[in-house]
Formats: C-alpha cells, sequence, structure tokens
C-alpha cells in the first residue's frame, strides 16, 4: 500500500542530511511522534483541537460558475482556507506543538514564506503559552508585511534574513542554526513535508485529514471518487495532505502544480520536479533547484508560499513512480486564476492555491464534462491583497501613496 | 596511520596537540586564499581544514557564513576546491582535508571526487552535513582511496553514536565544542571537555575540538584534554580585515598555544 510508507526513505529519496548536533533531536521527536500516533490521548487532544479551534471538517463547495472555465467537468474545492488563520498550516502546527508540549520544549521555531506558516506556529505558541521566533526571508518581509505584523500581534518574535536569497530557503537555513545552538528547550516546526526525518512523515500525517475529510465528502456528494486530485506544490505539505488518502485509488490521478513563475524554461521559476534534479538540500535527498555544482539556485514565484527550490522526498518519489504528475503554472496563469475564482464564485484564494485553480482548469478541458476534480484550496488571498492589488492595478492612485 | 593521524600523533609525542586551521577556498579571491593557507602552515598550523563554499551552509556562523558567499558572488566553482588543494600541497606539506557540505560532492560524484581530491594532493574530507548513517558511498570510496573521513561527535550524541563516529572517523574525529554553529566564543563549553572524554571511552585516539575557539589561551587549554584544536571563524576574520599579513599574525597568536608546557598528557 503506497499510503503505509513510514520513511525515513521514499525509494531513494529522503533520509537525514543534517550536522550531528541534530540527530539527537530528531531521534527523540521520531520516538515521541511514533509513540503519539498511537496514543487515543493525544489523537483526542488533537481532534478536539480541531473541532473547537481549527475548525474541522473543513467544507468541501462545488464551483460551477467557476468550473465552466475548466472544460466543464465538476470542480470541488476542498476548503482549507477557512481554517482559523487561513491555510492548511494549521493542522500540522497544532499537532507538532502537541508534540513539543509533551517533550517538555518551551520555545516554538520556524520558517515561513508566504507568513501562513509563521502565522500558525505564532497562533499556537499564544495558545500553549510557548515563546516562539520565526525566520523570514527579508524579501517575503516586505511582500508579505501583513502577516509579519500578524505574527509580531500574537507576540512572536519575527527575524528578517539577510543571507543567500533572502527568501524561504535562507529562512530554514536560520531556523536550522538556531536549533542547532537551542535544541535542549526548543522544538523547530518545520512547515512542510520537506526537512530531515522524521518531518516528511510526520507532516504529511498531520495533513492527512484533508484528503481522508474530502474523500468522503465527494463520495457523499458525487457517490463516486474523483477522476483527479489536484494541489499545488511548494514544499508540497497541503498536496500530500490531500494526495495521501487517494494514493491507493488507481483510478484518482494526482496532479500536483508548482509554480513556474515566469515561465518553466525562463531561469526565474520554481519548478522543482519539472525543472530541477536529485540532491540533497535542508536535510533530505529529493528533487532540487541547483546548477552543475550543487550550489542551490535561487526560487522565483510571485506566491511566496512556493518561492523554493526543494520538494518533500515523498512527492519526488510519487513522481519517480508515476503516481502523481507535476506540471508548472505561471505566475500570469495563477493571477488570472485567482481573479477567475474571485468573480466567479466570491472566493478569493491564496495565490499558492490559485496554482492548482490555474491547473485544474487546464486539467478540466483535457478530461471534459462528464470528470470530477477535487482541488485543494489550501489557503486564502487576504494576504496577497498587496501583491494583487499591485498585480491588477486595483489601487487608487491616491491610495497607493 | 593516515598523514593527518600521524601529524596528530607526533604532536602528541612532542607533548602538545594539533593546531588544524579553517579557511575556505575563493575568499577573498582564489590565489589569495591558496596564499593564505601557506600563510598558517609556515606560521605553525598542523593541518589545513580548506572549506568548499556552499549555498546553505547551515552549520556555519555570520563570518564564514560571509565569506563563503563572498566566494560564490564572486564565481568560486567547485573545481577551484582541487586547483587550491593541489597549489597549497605544492608549496607546504601539511595535510589537507577539505571540509564540504554533501551536495556537492553528491552531484560531482562522491567516487570522481576521491579520485580528484586524492589526485590533487588531499588528504580527506570533512562533512558537517553527512553523518555516517547516510555515508555508504563516502565509506567505499575512501576506502577505495585511502582518505580521510572525518564525521563530527557532538555533545548530544548518544554513546552509541559516539562509538559509530569513532569507528568510521579515519584522520580525527571532529568533536563539537558546544551545541551551536561555527564562530568565537569567550568559553569553550566545558561540553568540550566531557565529550572528548566520552570519545576517550569510546575509543577514541585522535579527537580535534572545534567550534569557538578563538585565541592562543584557548587553544592550549583545548590541548590539555584533546589531541587537537580547531580554528575556523578567527582565522576568517583576520583574513577578511586584514589580509594574508593578518591572518599569517593570527595563526602564530594561535600557534603559541601548541607550545609544549608540561609532560604529554598520555
Amino acid at each position: 500500500m503506497l499510503r503505509d510508507e513510514l520513511g525515513p526513505y521514499f525509494g531513494e529519496f529522503g533520509g537525514r542530511f543534517v550536522p550531528e548536533s541534530l540527530i539527537a533531536a530528531l531521534d527523540e521527536l521520531d520516538t515521541a511522534y511514533t509513540t503519539a500516533k498511537t496514543d487515543p490521548m493525544f489523537q483526542a487532544e488533537l481532534a478536539q483541537l480541531h473541532a473547537t479551534y481549527t475548525g474541522r471538517p473543513s467544507i468541501i463547495t462545488e464551483v460551477p460558475r467557476f468550473a465552466e472555465h475548466a472544460g466543464g467537468a465538476r470542480v470541488i474545492l476542498k476548503r482549507e482556507d477557512l481554517n482559523h488563520t487561513g491555510s492548511h498550516k494549521i493542522n500540522n502546527v497544532l499537532g507538532q506543538a502537541l508534540l513539543a508540549r509533551r517533550l517538555g520544549k518551551t520555545r516554538l521555531i520556524a520558517e515561513t514564506g508566504a507568513g501562513q506558516h509563521g502565522v500558525a506556529t505564532a497562533t499556537a505558541a499564544a495558545l500553549f503559552g510557548m515563546s516562539c521566533v520565526v525566520y523570514m526571508g527579508e524579501v517575503d518581509t516586505e511582500r508579505q508585511a501583513l502577516n509579519v505584523a500578524r505574527m509580531r500581534l500574537l507576540g512572536a518574535e519575527v527575524v528578517p534574513v539577510k543571507t543567500g536569497s533572502r527568501t524561504l530557503k535562507d529562512a530554514i537555513n536560520d531556523a536550522l542554526r538556531d536549533w542547532v545552538a537551542n535544541v535542549a528547550d526548543t522544538h523547530y516546526l518545520l512547515g512542510t513535508v520537506a526537512g530531515p526525518h522524521p518531518f516528511p512523515v510526520m507532516v504529511r500525517d498531520f495533513h492527512k485529514i484533508i484528503g481522508e475529510e474530502a474523500r468522503r465528502q465527494v463520495l457523499d456528494l458525487t457517490g463516486r471518487l474523483p477522476d483527479a486530485v489536484t494541489a499545488c506544490v511548494g514544499g508540497g505539505s497541503n498536496a500530500m495532505g490531500i494526495f495521501h488518502a487517494f494514493l491507493d485509488d488507481p483510478d484518482v490521478a494526482l496532479y500536483g502544480y508548482e509554480a513556474a513563475g515566469e515561465g518553466h524554461l525562463t531561469e526565474k521559476h520554481a519548478a522543482t520536479i519539472t525543472r530541477g534534479r536529485p540532491g540533497v538540500l535542508h536535510g533530505a535527498r529529493s528533487y532540487m533547484l541547483q546548477d552543475e555544482d550543487g550550489q542551490t539556485i535561487e526560487s522565483h514565484s510571485i506566491s511566496a508560499g512556493l518561492d523554493y527550490p526543494g520538494v518533500g522526498p515523498e512527492h519526488a518519489w510519487l513522481n519517480d513512480i508515476g503516481r502523481a504528475s507535476y506540471l508548472p503554472i505561471t505566475d500570469d496563469e495563477a493571477m488570472q486564476a485567482l481573479r477567475l475564482l474571485s468573480r466567479t464564485e466570491g472566493i478569493i484564494p491564496a495565490i499558492e492555491s490559485a496554482h492548482a485553480l490555474a491547473g485544474t482548469m487546464k486539467l478540466g478541458m483535457e478530461l471534459g464534462p462528464e470528470a470530477v476534480i477535487l482541488v485543494n484550496l489550501s489557503g486564502r488571498g487576504d494576504k496577497d491583497m498587496e501583491t494583487a492589488g499591485a498585480y491588477f492595478e486595483l489601487f487608487d492612485a491616491e491610495a497607493a501613496k | 596511520m593516515s598523514r593527518v593521524e600521524t601529524v596528530i600523533a607526533a604532536r602528541k609525542a612532542a607533548g602538545s596537540g594539533a593546531l588544524v586551521g579553517y579557511l575556505p577556498v575563493g575568499f577573498p579571491d582564489l590565489q589569495t586564499s591558496i596564499d593564505a593557507a601557506v600563510a598558517l602552515v609556515e606560521n605553525g598550523v598542523d593541518i589545513i581544514e580548506l572549506g568548499l563554499p556552499y549555498s546553505d551552509p547551515v552549520m556555519d556562523g555570520p563570518v564564514i557564513q560571509r565569506a563563503t558567499q563572498a566566494a560564490l558572488a564572486d564565481g568560486f566553482k567547485l573545481g577551484h576546491g582541487f586547483d587550491a588543494v593541489a597549489a597549497i600541497s605544492a608549496r607546504v606539506d601539511a595535510p589537507i582535508l577539505v571540509m564540504t557540505y554533501w551536495n556537492p560532492v553528491l552531484q560531482y560524484g562522491v567516487d570522481r571526487f576521491a579520485d580528484d581530491l586524492l589526485a590533487a594532493g588531499g588528504a580527506g574530507l570533512i562533512t558537517p552535513d553527512l553523518v555516517a548513517d547516510e555515508a555508504a558511498g563516502w565509506l567505499a570510496a575512501s576506502d577505495r582511496t585511502g582518505l580521510d573521513r572525518v564525521f563530527l561527535a557532538a555533545p548530544s550524541s548518544t554513546d552509541a553514536r559516539l562509538r559509530q563516529s569513532v569507528e568510521k572517523s579515519r584522520g580525527f574525529v571532529y568533536a563539537v565544542s558546544t551545541m551551536g554553529i561555527t564562530g568565537a566564543r569567550a568559553d569553550v563549553d566545558q561540553a568540550a571537555r566531557a565529550l572528548v572524554a566520552r570519545l576517550r571511552t569510546a575509543g577514541s585516539t585522535s579527537a580535534c575540538v572545534g567550534v569557538g575557539i578563538s585565541t592562543g589561551d584557548q587553544v592550549r587549554e583545548v590541548l590539555g584534554y584533546a589531541d587537537g584544536a580547531i580554528v575556523g571563524s578567527a582565522l576568517v576574520s583576520a583574513l577578511a580585515d586584514g589580509g594574508v599579513q593578518a591572518v599569517a599574525r593570527a595563526a602564530a597568536a594561535l600557534a603559541a598555544g601548541t607550545v609544549a608546557t608540561g609532560p604529554a598528557s598520555e
């Protein structure tokens, strides 16, 4: 069963490529997680938080007016955008924060790109009375200023990272450096299905509730499984979350849409599986964007949350065994889909999630009106109003000043 | 015994221990980095740790990050690393260990990297983000070529993991003095002394302490219980601030800490 993969390897991907200083912490986390997974107390605590704090189960919404632009296929959105804090990220954060508390850690650190994971982590830290430091590339603190303010309001310290490309990958480097130095009292709350084992497996497991709920909901609504499930892929947490429940349904096609930036054939993209090759980055072997010397190449995407030159090892494996397909979506395709969903359905998606919508429009044209497509709407677009406002020239000239 | 082990053993026999000096290739430029490495040896450094600049150096603090980032921005290529090893070993006898994050080796090809390093006159590799558990390819390539392989040991490592680091390492075991990244510290942790004692119990006869050491006095203190002291950021700072002359002075000051003041500790 494809759903039974437990790591540390997925085929030839995954592993633990980290300084020795971190191995003890990873072992401790692995042991704690393995215990918690089958501990009814832990599961009950998490379920309680899902129900009374996050707002789970999240609903599904069929979007017929949008679907007219997707070949007339039935398009159904899994509404992770309606979760508390505005995206799927909270699922993983609450799970890991509970684990951190069990381990007696009093300080949470996190990296963030778009800021959604940072906001979710700051939220959990506030809820559990822990201190919180969020590393965020300086470029991202500028384009996601609202989320920076949000994190600070929640009591977190936001550290703008000024090294390297000053984006998500450098924020992860600094978070790892912090963790090496403070591992005794600190949990590194990694926000995606990348990094060293056990993170890829653990983060996937905390998100797989997305697919489990959606599979049941789509069956209830349509009487059958969807023909395809789609999601955007940066590190790949929301995609793994919705894919996982369908991995062993061979008739359900899985599509991950990567950020192609200005085009996957240009040099300004974040299409890691489409254009990268296997290597080691941030503690795991997976696909990554790199030059011939193995130096990481800076990625580009209009969406901060997808602007990452790596991808989770389980996605690399699903790609190589042919179980999931990974396709590029440009900045402009995503932005057009963002506006289209806003205008046809009154739902403003995150730019990240808009990549999945743009991919779904193309897929719907291929599959035709008989098809049912389930889309993970992983986040809401409130945080992206600056970017969207500038992109579509929505600000009045005066107000822009 | 490997060349590195021979050097360390000789320094111990003389009542002290080895001084290992780190500098990155290509900073501030390729030729100056070669000259600076030569100057280290001419001023009392016993073993050179030559760093290959890498885009995502998670084990390095701000001083080394700045230097390696500048080298990359200036056009550092992996081939320059082999050029530098060859140029330095043509001028001085000290063994040269290349310190590199794992992905560049993986992309170059582990066997090809080992062959080219050996051909250039290198002594082996220090791999900060490769634990022995993940190192099957490198264990085989280093056995085939006889290159040294230095794995890390940390204060947080279990006894079983320390034994693994000792068993798999050749040349020396890199004892990480403190839970943290590279960079000067006023006090080299008590943790280092405890770690080296645990490494002895695990069977190590060649343990060098690194991270945080920046003065001759600290070198002397560390050599009181360890087989070598590794200095990086302090040398890189000197090179950045005052060029080859400054790094030569810094090396000489650190080497003062290797002058035997009493009988051999073992």
